[in-house]
């Protein structure tokens, strides 16, 4: 993914020198959308963002790797049907399921790739009400022990935009069972289900807790001005939970 | 995807240039392509020989209305005759390229444009809608320009007419489905309802681009030996609409017979082609670009070509095809969507190839620039088509309509709401004032938008500073100045209706105003011109009026328009569409942050109503809901406007204010409840002292729609500083109330207390209850 040169980017000096060595990667397919965005909350949270392109063979040098938003493929076929099959997705498959557990971050097509990848259970189909959905959805945090969620208190409720078509997480009773079982729900809406999604689940990780998917976007609650109410930076805990692990902290 | 015919089969009577010449008796189906006796002697005239079927398919289409804007060219002049030098101060690109584009400052610069796709979007409103916004977004990134925001204003008939669901469902899903798949938030619009667009609703698009100076793009072919390439979707039937006339030359009777008159849009196409023709923007690998719209290759050819130092010659067989049977005529018309031509030079020929490889983009070499000044088109080496480009593309009719002031004008505009029939029950009560604010903010025009724009995103891209429903939408442009942009659109067509020359500065006053509420510094204008037939000298008039108040009204507000689009035959059956110029206006804010939002937060700040109100009911939303339309609309008062603008925009500045709203349809009554209900924040407000000021009775005060009136809050600390401005500009102002969070509820003291859940469930349930 080329960084365009049209939008002025915004250059933070990081706070503490360690955080800008973690290198997080942000994979563009044809049809990504907020990849941009995604880089953008890396920087806010004082990491550096690495492009990585879907057809990319090698992965780079990557501490961890965020699958972002969008219509990758135009959703064609089925919401991350075909992106599962990119040269870089078996690559990050294998570093993710490695003993080296890769930290990645699936948002909301990102989900769905993950889901068609089989790194996260269950699948993704049209929104109960059938209409695309954009909202600030209020989420709790059900699992704070994983990589991309242990910033959280266990328990908060976090402001986060959701906006797609394909929203609505679904699963067989024995997986979703065994999920509650293992702790593996990460998210719930709060309030109102806005898509149909079972047991009000919004996000799961695997076992393993470094892989997360979930279908409102953090990335979108990272900087005053821009995010839920125009204040929310609720989403910013998703980016410094990966760097407390990645520099040891948790 | 269809099999792709590789045999040059013989399957057309190729009616080339030397065949022309010999057999000048051949009859041509100009008229059914559109095309009146005169104009057809004048395409023979300029060739000196008939067309052949593949020219006359090209001129037919160019000089249609729609390409060639035959009607109202002698009366857009306006827009380029009134402008002053300071108004070109910051145009660095004016009317005539794709889009119009502004100086920012900083080395930024930002194009933005609005275009109708009205009768597509009758005919099928998910492809027509969702076309609309892929058309307008390739004329921003033909500037060179990276796409940022797009908006949609959109009239549909009457809210409980069977049809209006059909329309409504699917121009909102298209414009959802395919703007959201281009990662381009949705930051605004307008969305009304009327029985006058029962049989033709108006679905307008506006886009808006940036770009630093140095990538501002121009469609021209110039550079001999340059190479002519077509990228991106494939040239199928879609849109060719009139072209299938041309069919006669097709001796293949088993080909497709029905051809969609609507274009098919492919988002995922159109957003890989945003990526690619950024990417080549990056690496300068192309000398000009064009997007194919309406018309097809013939629009970009002849239009590059005559742009152009010298002539151009392509191969129209080259052209990668869906559909193998379209004969030269259809290639010539299509509209497929997601195309565009370049021009580039043979030492980046890899270069492009390269980065088209990169996003799976299809291409192919047409041709190249010729020094001859000639348009040459060939099927198989044979040349169908030999033209001086610019005869297609510029040097087509112009008529000078012949246009006249309805004779029912007079009494229209004599027919005054107040003491109608129509005002006999005017509330004055207080319970039936609160029934009043009840019915008005439920109304299909006032009432919340939120289930049209909770199906747009409006997050992506992470530089949306504001979005509907406050006043305009707001983005940033540089994350590290902050520098960005607002874009408001606006129309009333029932004004114009009443009044075309105040209607259109009506709709500009509003547009304007809308901006500098949030606190940015309009700059430019953007126009989408929506009427009825020119061929009616009624409507004619309603058109000629209309720009020449829009300019007229531009030149005193010191902001030019950089371009736009006419739509006209709008009209159902012979009813004709209310006039309805759509205006967007575009303004500039050093640092976003700085915006002003519309809604009220802070408790206890003082709020403030700005401007004076009179007895402004006719066209009102207010005598619309009692089924009246006469009278004279608001007056204008464009000075008037320019101070409040300023005053908004310091306030800005100086941090004197935190929240303003618009005074505009609705009135006061309207502005109060959007203020209140934004952030579900409450105020008790105090109307007397005013309404005594303006020597206007409550209800008027609180329904008219008078022009040039804002409400402010204003925190305590600033209220001194804020009163002295608004006193050295001899600025009407009067505090009406005060911000009060813990109420929850709108308290309009000795009238009535309406709690902020009433007015929410009124205002948010009228869009659910008629589309589910």
């Amino acid at each position: 993914m080329t960084e365009t040169p049209l939008i002025g980017g915004a250059t933070l000096a990081p706070v503490d020198s360690r955080l800008a060595g973690a290198r997080i990667g942000v994979v563009t397919f044809p049809g990504t959308l907020d990849d941009r965005d995604a880089s953008r909350a890396v920087r806010l949270s004082g990491a550096t963002a690495v492009d990585l392109w879907h057809a990319d063979t090698v992965l780079a040098d990557v501490d961890a790797v965020i699958i972002p938003g969008g219509f990758s493929y135009g959703d064609y076929l089925r919401a991350g049907a075909i992106s599962r099959f990119a040269p870089l997705m078996s690559q990050i498959i294998d570093a993710a399921n490695s003993d080296a557990k890769l930290p990645v971050l699936g948002i909301c097509n990102g989900f769905q790739i993950l889901t068609e990848s089989h790194l996260l259970p269950g699948s993704m189909i049209k929104n109960d009400h059938l209409k695309f959905l954009c909202r600030d959805t209020v989420l709790r945090v059900e699992n704070n022990n994983t990589v991309w969620t242990n910033a959280y208190a266990p328990g908060a409720e976090i402001t986060i935009p959701l906006k797609n078509q394909d929203g609505q997480y679904i699963a067989d009773e024995k997986t979703l069972d065994a999920l509650e079982a293992e702790g593996r729900v990460a998210f719930r809406y709060v309030g109102t289900n806005p898509n149909g999604s079972r047991r009000d689940i919004a996000g799961i990780s695997n076992a393993a807790g470094n892989v997360v998917g979930l279908m409102p976007h953090p990335e979108h609650a990272v900087e005053t001005g821009y995010g839920p109410g125009h204040t929310g930076t609720d989403g910013l805990g998703f980016f410094t939970s990966v760097l407390n692990t990645l520099l040891g902290g948790k | 995807m269809s099999e792709i015919s590789t045999e040059p089969a013989k399957k057309f009577n190729i009616d080339t240039v030397a065949n022309a010449e010999v057999t000048p008796e051949v009859e041509l189906p100009w008229a059914e392509l559109g095309l009146k006796q005169n104009e057809f002697d004048d395409v023979v005239k300029v060739l000196g020989r008939r067309p052949t079927g593949a020219e006359l398919a090209m001129y037919s289409v160019m000089w249609s209305e729609h390409c060639s804007y035959k009607s109202s060219k002698n009366h857009l002049r306006q827009f380029g005759d009134k402008v002053t030098e300071e108004m070109k101060k910051d145009m660095l690109v004016g009317i005539g390229e794709n889009a119009g584009v502004t100086n920012l400052g900083d080395g930024w610069a930002v194009t933005f444009k609005i275009e109708s796709h009205n009768s597509p979007s009758f005919v099928e409103p998910y492809q027509g809608a969702a076309t609309g916004i892929g058309g307008i977004v390739r004329d921003i990134i033909s500037m060179g320009a990276r796409p940022v925001a797009v908006m949609d204003p959109l009239r549909f008939g009457a809210i409980d007419h069977p049809d209006t669901a059909r329309v409504m469902h699917g121009a909102v899903a298209g414009i959802g489905g395919y703007g959201n798949s281009l990662g381009l938030p949705n930051i605004g619009g307008e969305m009304v309802f009327d029985s006058i667009y029962q049989g033709n609703p108006l679905v307008n698009a506006l886009a808006v681009g940036v770009m630093r100076h140095e990538d501002i793009r121009l469609a021209n072919a110039s550079g001999k030996g340059n190479k002519v390439v077509l990228f991106g979707a494939r040239t199928g039937g879609d849109g060719i609409g009139g072209a299938s006339v041309l069919a006669s030359e097709s001796f293949d009777d088993t080909k497709p017979s029905k051809r969609p008159a609507v274009q098919v849009g492919d988002p995922f196409a159109e957003k890989v082609l945003i990526e690619c023709c950024l990417e080549l923007f990056k690496g300068s690998l192309v000398e000009g670009i064009q997007d194919l719209g309406a018309a097809g290759i013939s629009c970009a050819t002849s239009e590059l070509a005559s742009n152009g130092d010298g002539g151009m010659e392509v191969e129209l067989t080259s052209v990668l095809l869906r559909d193998p049977t379209l004969t030269p005529g259809e290639i010539l018309m299509s509209e497929s969507q997601e195309r565009m031509m370049a021009v580039v030079t043979p030492e980046n020929m890899a270069a492009f190839e390269a980065v088209m490889d990169k996003w799976a983009v299809e291409y192919s070499w047409l041709g190249e620039v010729t020094g001859t000044g000639r348009l040459i088109i060939k099927w198989e080496g044979e040349v169908i088509v030999d033209v001086d480009p610019r005869t297609v593309a510029h040097d087509g009719p112009v008529y000078d309509r012949p246009f006249a002031r309805p004779e029912w004008q007079d009494a229209l505009q004599a027919d005054v709401f107040n003491g109608s029939a129509a005002d006999a029950s005017r509330p004055s009560a207080p319970e039936e004032l609160k029934a009043a604010v009840l019915e008005l903010i439920a109304s299909p025009n006032m009432c919340s938008k939120d289930w049209i724009t909770n199906q747009y995103d409006r997050y992506v891209g992470g530089n949306t500073a504001q979005a509907f429903p406050d006043d305009a939408g707001v983005i940033r442009v540089d994350e590290e100045t902050g520098l960005g942009v607002a874009l408001a659109t606006d129309a009333n067509g029932r004004y114009t209706f009443l009044d075309p020359y105040h209607g259109a500065q009506l709709a500009l006053a509003e547009a304007y105003r809308n901006v500098a509420t949030t606190g940015a510094i309009p700059m430019a204008v953007s126009d989408c011109l929506n009427f009825g037939s020119p061929e009616d000298p009624d409507v004619m008039w309603q058109l000629a009026e209309a720009i020449r108040g829009l300019s007229d009204a531009c030149m005193v507000l010191g902001i030019p328009v950089t371009g736009g689009n006419v739509s006209l035959y709008n009209q159902t059956g012979t009813t004709p569409i209310h006039p309805t110029p759509v205006v967007a206006v575009l303004g500039k804010f050093d640092d976003v942050a700085r915006r002003t939002p519309s809604g009220w937060a802070e408790d206890g700040q003082a709020i403030y109503l700005l401007g004076t109100t009179a007895d402004d009911l006719d066209g009102s939303e207010w005598a619309n809901l009692r089924g009246h339309l006469g009278g004279l609309p608001p007056k204008v008062d464009l000075a008037i406007e320019r101070e409040l603008g300023e005053i908004l925009i310091n306030a800005s500045r100086d941090g004197m204010i935190d929240a303003a709203h618009d005074l505009s349809e609705g009135g006061l009554a309207a502005a109060l409840v959007e203020s209140a209900l934004r952030n579900n924040t409450g105020a008790r407000v105090a109307l007397d002292e005013v309404a005594a000021r303006d020597g206007v009775d409550l209800f008027t005060l609180l329904f008219s729609e008078t022009q040039g009136r804002a409400i402010v809050s204003v925190p305590r600390s600033e209220e001194v500083r804020f009163n002295d401005m608004c006193t050295a500009r001899r600025f009407p102002v009067s505090r009406i109330g005060v911000v009060d969070a813990a109420g929850n509820a709108l308290d309009l003291q000795g009238l009535f207390s309406a709690p902020l859940d009433e007015l929410r469930e009124a205002h948010e349930g009228t869009l659910p209850k008629y589309f589910g």
